[in-house]
């Protein structure tokens, strides 16, 4: 049975059966490659997608639960990279392997949409969900209190 | 500020319309390995893969001949020869280099192109700088011709010819469509090339010329190709290495909805698919499904038990080892000392953890006489001549699409490449072009670990109180012989991965001698962030703390005694000190300090640690590090990679732990197998200290400054020594009770 939903604002459907993760269907199906495989377990992150507007482990989600939902994806976070934390990431010159990095902003654009001025404790806190095994942290840190001050 | 190049995304592109493109091309062969060693050049139907092409519109277009897995050698290495060619930086197009080890192999591999060991910059420094500086003087010698004036009254400035004289002016781009290729390279002598405070890139920190991609998704690794036709395999592997499949009961697998074909392979089971879903959920329905021989080497293999037996052997001195390095007599004065101090320490298993599962897409012509490879990977070299090998074809008949590489950390750089042979295999099988992925399960069970290593160290002072006598001996798992046996035979069979950092250059210490014991237990091995020295270092630094102790000195200043004689060894060790203030007092925290000279990079790095007594928690608050890798070529990137280095050695140095029972390996996941997340790291606080040395790596050399930092102010503050990594809250609170 299709599934149909809507990702980075435009209707999608997919034939996959209702307990494929969703990481698949957009990684495979929809060619939306910037959502990343890197645990299957919830663990990591690299998978990260918005749900109607919250962080979601795309790994973690059956395509069937995204019935009518709206799904954002790195790909669809801006038209042009213009996003602030894209520039702050950037700027603070973030990525490394950068494998990690479409779910590093993806968790740290459901913060500030939240939380707008987080506190320092308040980015630890919210990023330790995703791993990066590079371990740019430290800029992390810096890039999304940069983004957190533009207006 | 980084300076941005948006020249990366069309570059992958340009590698097909260069070839035969107008303009001018240099082909060099480095370190005169190959006939070929002379500029060539050719304004129309190039054969010869080139390193610099200028077409006529002024864009310069180099090849990358390092890899790309985060460490920044894709910008670093063309923007050496940019330096030299005084080239225009926003007009550059970086291009991976084909695999043709006689122009791109890596001189301090012998050859081979290989991107490893954070020497990319260190072994093509020279040679790119000389060969950018050559093709700079092909353009001015025709500039010169063309405007009818000696060459001597020219300069460049980025991509322009310049005559001061009449004012006139001539691009790159004008020189490219007129030139004249002379057929041998002009000479350029070391005094010819620039000066470091004529450098306009190196230093200045450009912008990584993928960074931009890898904001928006649009970065492509190895995992994110498709190519049409494309079907997904997985393999279920042998638990065990050296096992074969025995009997396979495919029936489960081949009834899910999309699996196409369950194929028997020399080293595991194959699941070919649809849908990758699909493949993921046949290897899973194999599970309880395959047998396995009960061949190879690590059956019945237990660390824990293996580790003890490691230990006993490096402490009995009657076992037998063999030298691995000697300076002195140590084996004589040794037995003279006034005063000898012995220790021991342990390293556990340890995974790499690469965020990219690993994964290839091959493509076996029908014929299985040409085969197309998509991968990250950390050898071109590798990367073709072992699927070339199985077909029984030549390497010039393997088509290699480098990408991106989501980490590698020496996971991918392996003679047999594991990680891309069975997407051949299962290629040529079904006739169509397959992506073979590994779930994280398959990564973590069928890894490639830092050793387990036992060390056993003594040292001898004479009646003044001087240290003299240094013996090391070191019971680790093989490296090199499973990793590279190529590597191995050429290296005269000596396995410097495991023993890398046994030496403790820079401190005068007259009489040395490091004994290896050499262990195969059949478990998985390569190189890993820090190689050996992760482990000799946590042996040799902590140990050298203990001395200090035991003489009663401050262990910064027994250091700096023993390193007078290495004036760039001291300077990072006092700068570090300064960072950390050293000698102030903290309340309920601590310091340790280490020093290491890892392959000329000297690294220097502080700790400062608090305990919870009662779950046996350390927490790391700060870690310093002062580095000097010589000429800095992209300054913020050798923070960055000095940042990354800290984590990546806090996760051996705090949790991370692979253990094997019965041969197998314990740990599966993130749940069980435990890598840093943001709340665990400290501040870091790094300091670059620029010098014009020939530059050395940064990839890599801080990895090993946590574990003996760490295990050093853990002593300060409770007096008791953390001896094995990793310092998980068991092992610190048995060490309490002690």
């Amino acid at each position: 049975m299709a599934t149909n939903f809507i990702v980075n604002g435009k209707p999608a459907k997919t034939d996959a059966p209702s307990a494929t993760p969703l990481l698949w269907v957009i990684r495979e199906d929809l060619k939306l490659t910037g959502t990343k495989f890197g645990c299957g377990t919830g663990l990591c992150g690299a998978c990260m997608v918005h749900i109607d507007g919250k962080r979601a482990f795309s790994c973690q989600t059956q395509v069937s639960e995204v019935a009518g939902k709206s799904i954002t994806t790195i790909e669809g976070l801006s038209p042009d990279s213009s996003h602030k934390l894209q520039k702050a990431w950037l700027a603070e010159s973030v990525p490394q392997c950068g494998y990690c990095q479409s779910g590093q902003i993806m968790s740290a654009a459901d913060l500030l949409k939240n939380n707008p001025k987080p506190t320092r404790e308040q980015i630890v806190q919210h990023m330790s969900t995703n791993i990066c095994r590079c371990g740019t942290y430290k800029r992390i840190v810096r890039a999304v209190e940069r983004a957190s001050k533009e207006a | 500020m980084n300076k941005h190049n948006k020249n990366f995304e069309a570059s992958l592109s340009r590698r097909q319309v260069m070839v035969g493109a107008l303009g001018m091309t240099f082909a060099i062969a480095l370190g005169g390995r190959a006939d070929a060693a002379v500029l060539t050049g050719e304004r129309i139907g190039q054969t010869f893969s080139p390193w610099v092409s200028i077409a006529p519109d002024g864009t310069i277009t180099i090849m990358s001949a390092a890899t790309e897995m985060g460490q920044g050698s894709m910008t670093s290495l063309p923007l050496i020869i940019a330096e030299e060619l005084d080239a225009d930086w926003s007009k550059v197009r970086i291009v991976p280099a084909p695999p043709i080890d006689t122009i791109y192999g890596n001189p301090g591999f012998g050859g081979m192109m290989y991107t490893a060991g954070s020497n990319a910059v260190t072994s093509y420094y020279i040679p790119l700088r000389t060969m950018g500086a050559q093709v700079r003087r092909v353009l001015l010698d025709n500039a010169a011709r063309k405007l009818g004036v000696p060459v001597e009254e020219l300069v460049t400035e980025p991509s322009v010819v310049v005559h001061a004289k009449s004012g006139r002016k001539l691009s790159y781009g004008d020189i490219a469509a007129i030139a004249e290729i002379p057929a041998k390279a002009p000479e350029i002598k070391p005094d010819q090339l620039k000066k470091p405070s004529q450098f306009r890139l190196i230093g200045k920190d450009v912008m990584r010329v993928e960074l931009p991609t890898k904001v928006n998704g649009s970065a492509q690794y190895g995992i994110d190709i498709q190519v049409p036709g494309m079907l997904y395999g997985t393999v279920l592997r042998a638990p065990i290495e050296g096992s074969v499949p025995n009997k396979i009961d495919d029936a489960k697998a081949k009834a899910i909805d999309g699996v196409t074909s369950v194929v028997r392979l020399p080293h595991g089971v194959g699941v070919v698919a649809q849908t990758a879903w699909a493949a993921f959920a046949g290897r899973q329905a194999l599970l309880d499904a395959v047998t396995w021989t009960r061949t190879g080497t690590a059956w019945g293999f237990d660390s824990d038990k293996g580790h003890d037996a490691f230990a006993a052997s490096a402490k009995n001195l009657k076992e037998a080892a063999r030298d691995w390095s000697a300076q002195g007599n140590a084996r004589g004065e040794i037995q003279k000392a006034a005063n000898l101090v012995e220790a021991e320490y342990r390293c556990d298993y340890a995974y790499h953890a690469q965020m990219e599962p690993l994964n290839a897409v091959a493509s076996v012509s029908a014929a299985g006489d040409t085969v197309e490879i998509w991968a990250g990977t950390q050898s071109q070299t590798t990367a073709t001549e072992a699927p070339a090998k199985l077909l029984g074809i030549p390497r010039d008949r393997v088509k290699l699409h480098d990408l991106l590489m989501g980490g590698g950390f020496g996971r991918r750089g392996n003679r047999d490449v594991d990680f891309i042979v069975d997407a051949v295999m299962l290629s040529k099988e079904i006739g169509k072009p397959v992506k073979v992925m590994w779930t994280r399960e398959d990564d973590v069970h069928n890894g490639r670990f830092r050793p387990l290593s036992a060390h056993y160290l003594r040292a001898g002072f004479d009646p003044a109180g001087k240290l003299t006598t240094w013996h090391h001996r070191v019971a680790a798992d093989r490296i090199t012989p499973f990793m590279d046996p190529v590597r191995f035979q050429a290296g005269g069979g000596r396995d410097g991965m495991v023993m890398a950092g046994t030496d403790v250059r820079g401190y005068d210490i007259p009489h040395q001698l490091v004994e290896q014991l050499y262990r195969d237990t059949g478990v998985r091995t390569n190189p890993l962030r820090g190689i050996g020295v992760t482990a000799n270092k946590f042996a040799t630094e902590a140990f050298m703390d203990e001395l200090a102790y035991k003489r009663g000195v401050d262990p910064l200043a027994f250091r700096l005694e023993l390193l007078k004689g290495t004036p760039r060894a001291q300077k990072v060790v006092e700068r570090v000190a300064q960072m950390a203030e050293w000698g102030k007092k903290r309340e309920g925290r601590a310091l340790g300090l280490a020093y290491i000279d890892y392959s000329g990079s000297q690294v220097a790095g502080i700790a400062e640690v608090s305990l919870n007594r009662a779950t046996g928690q350390i927490k790391v608050h700060n870690f310093w590090c002062a580095i000097d890798c010589g000429v800095a070529i992209q300054p913020d990137n050798i923070v960055a990679q000095t940042e990354g280095s800290i984590v990546y050695g806090l996760g051996m140095t705090m949790s991370e732990r692979i253990s094997i029972k019965n041969g197998a390996v314990e740990q599966s996941n993130f749940y069980d197998y435990s890598l840093p997340r943001m709340n665990e790291v400290p501040e870091m606080h790094v300091e670059l200290i620029q010098t014009d040395n020939h530059p050395t790596g940064a990839g890599q050399m801080s990895t090993p400054l946590i574990a003996p930092a760490v295990s050093s102010a853990f002593a300060a503050l409770t007096g008791v020594r953390l001896r094995h990594t990793p310092f998980t809250p068991e092992r610190v609170l048995a060490a309490l009770k002690v």
